[in-house]
């Protein structure tokens, strides 16, 4: 369990995060919702000690951040921040390998090497594993990002907009793929995500976060509400049942 | 080509040149003489081509980047100006002048310090980018040439003999006594770096994803330049400044050896380093006589291919 309590951030005196608490309990996969500006990954920034906080305090399986020592840490924790430009000629293979570091420090046991190919196998991508990134999609690349996080084989997971710039079928899996993680290896899963109906049909818990605070968090049908929607977004929502999941209407077209 | 044989063919080459370099009209007469001439000569060179490779190479994955390097930043020339300050301040005759070990000491942590600060700075600041740090390489450079310039002009000419041998790159009468000395610091900074290689590795992900995966990139970083400092100290106190030969190197050996891994890159360009440098000076005393030095055709060359790189825009 990862709690966060009173986190804030501050930027030249604009709080970008503010006296914003959280829960990320483990066997279930969480979204941050929001607008853009939010503050939604400085939050999952915070919590995941890629960004200092102001104020506040993370707790890490009872244990506070800043008591951690940040090489064991890694083999709890994994993060992957949205935007991942790379200098070097790296096959997917390789780039998974690196998940298993804090674990073996770059030298490949057998072991090591037998969860890299489950990883791979996890989303995927085996078929592609000795192709190099940049002959690669962007989904196909986002996937290899993914698999490397799922070999460092960690009880807690932060993605931030893992689903950025990619088609329909790469998130659809990909969301298919953390949920798995959630629910069937009991990892507490963190996304931040920017389509609402994606939320909505793959998380189990939902925050919702505006001007850098949290305005709901809950169960998904808590937050996924119109009246909660319209006010985070300050659109008129609609939100219908779709084969048992809410699907939200909020594409307000006045000339059909 | 494998890498591994690639790697072989290399060293056999690098050491096929240092044979024809130690044994070139030897016999049993005259070898002592030569030998105890040539042997100094030639360590100090694959001192100070794994220095200058070595250092270039961490440099360029700490500060992710592949055209700038501590030479093209102004560590060189900030060699330079210690050594003009020292003499300046403490006279020619100052023990900290006239003995090696000491003057070596001494301007390391001299440039140690200096080049750490820089770094926090870079780091520890907002977010730099990497024309910002060129942009303050390239002042830094001029005003330490500057200050150089400006004692050198005012200084008693016999002082200005006590300098001159650090100010320009020499590879036909290196420093005999610092060789021997040098061995030390330098494979304590290459066990080092080593030691360090597969964090540098996780590197290359970009420090967020490296802190993901449990390395302190500030930690690794200042260590880092910490060693760098020291190599270059080496290098420059051997055969003086080569301002663009690391980047020659680095890039040669990136292209040569398709690889990410530091525990091969790092053996790779210093064996290259040391093949053109041993080759460039073979040239320069057989077949031109001496009339040029070998740091003019590096800077001519390294000079180019640096324009070339910026030309085609390959910074990142």
């Amino acid at each position: 369990m990862i709690k966060l309590s009173g986190l804030s951030k501050k930027y030249n005196d604009n709080f970008v995060v503010q006296d914003a608490s959280a829960l990320f309990p483990k066997g279930v996969l969480t979204s941050i919702i929001g607008p853009n500006g939010a503050g939604k990954s400085t939050l999952l920034s915070m919590a995941s000690r890629l960004t200092n906080s102001d104020a506040g305090e993370v707790v890490i399986a009872d244990k506070p951040l800043n008591q951690w020592d940040n090489a064991e840490l890694a083999k709890r924790l994994a993060v992957l921040r949205q935007s991942n430009n790379i200098n070097m000629r790296f096959t997917v293979r390789e780039l998974v390998a690196f998940g298993r570091f804090p674990h073996s420090q770059g030298r490949l046991s057998a072991r090591d090497n037998e969860i890299i190919d489950k990883a791979m196998g996890h989303l995927d991508i085996q078929h592609i594993a000795n192709r190099y990134l940049d002959q690669l999609s962007g989904g196909q690349r986002q996937m290899a990002f993914i698999a490397m996080v799922v070999a460092q084989d960690t009880d807690y997971i932060f993605l931030d907009e893992p689903l950025n710039n990619l088609d329909i079928k790469h998130s659809v899996e990909i969301m298919g793929a953390i949920q798995h993680l959630a629910h069937e290896h009991g990892k507490a899963v963190v996304v931040v995500i920017h389509d609402i109906n994606f939320a909505a049909s793959y998380s189990d818990r939902i925050i919702a976060m505006k001007q850098g605070q949290v305005i709901k968090s809950g169960d998904t049908v808590e937050v996924i509400d119109e009246a909660v929607l319209s006010d985070i977004y300050e659109i008129p929502f609609t939100i219908r049942e779709v084969e048992g999941q809410r699907i939200c209407m909020y594409y307000t077209n006045p000339h059909k | 080509m494998r890498n591994s044989t690639k790697l072989i063919l290399l060293s056999v080459a690098t050491l096929a040149i240092i044979a024809l370099f130690l044994g070139k009209g030897l016999d049993a007469y005259n070898y002592r003489f030569f030998l105890s001439r040539r042997i100094p000569k030639v360590l100090a060179i694959l001192l100070a081509a794994t220095a200058i490779s070595w250092s270039s190479l961490v440099f360029q994955t700490v500060t992710n980047n592949r055209i700038l390097t501590p030479s093209i930043l102004g560590f060189d020339s900030l060699y330079v100006m210690i050594q003009v300050l020292l003499v300046v301040l403490a006279g020619s005759l100052s023990p900290l002048v006239i003995q090696p070990m000491l003057n070596f000491s001494v301007t390391t942590a001299i440039m140690a310090g200096l080049s750490l600060s820089l770094f926090a700075w870079y780091f520890y600041g907002k977010q730099r980018d990497l024309f910002s740090l060129l942009l303050i390489g390239i002042i830094c450079s001029s005003l330490f040439s500057s200050v150089t310039g400006f004692f050198t002009m005012v200084i008693d000419p016999s002082e200005f003999m006590a300098i001159q041998a650090s100010m320009f790159a020499s590879f036909n009468n290196v420093n005999g006594a610092l060789v021997y000395w040098a061995i030390a610091p330098m494979l304590l900074c290459l066990a080092l770096l080593l030691k360090l290689a597969p964090k540098l590795d996780v590197l290359w992900l970009g420090p967020d994803n490296a802190t993901s995966l449990g390395i302190n990139v500030r930690k690794l970083t200042l260590q880092i330049m910490a060693l760098v400092s020291v190599l270059i100290s080496v290098a420059t106190a051997l055969v003086g400044p080569v301002l663009f030969f690391g980047l020659i190197v680095v890039s040669l050996t990136r292209q040569l050896f398709n690889s990410y891994q530091h525990r091969l890159l790092l053996p790779a360009s210093s064996a290259l380093a040391a093949f053109l440098l041993l080759t460039g000076q073979w040239i320069v005393e057989n077949l031109m006589a001496f009339e040029t030095t070998i740091s003019v055709i590096i800077n001519f060359v390294g000079g180019s291919y640096f324009l070339l790189l910026l030309a085609r825009n390959k910074v990142n």
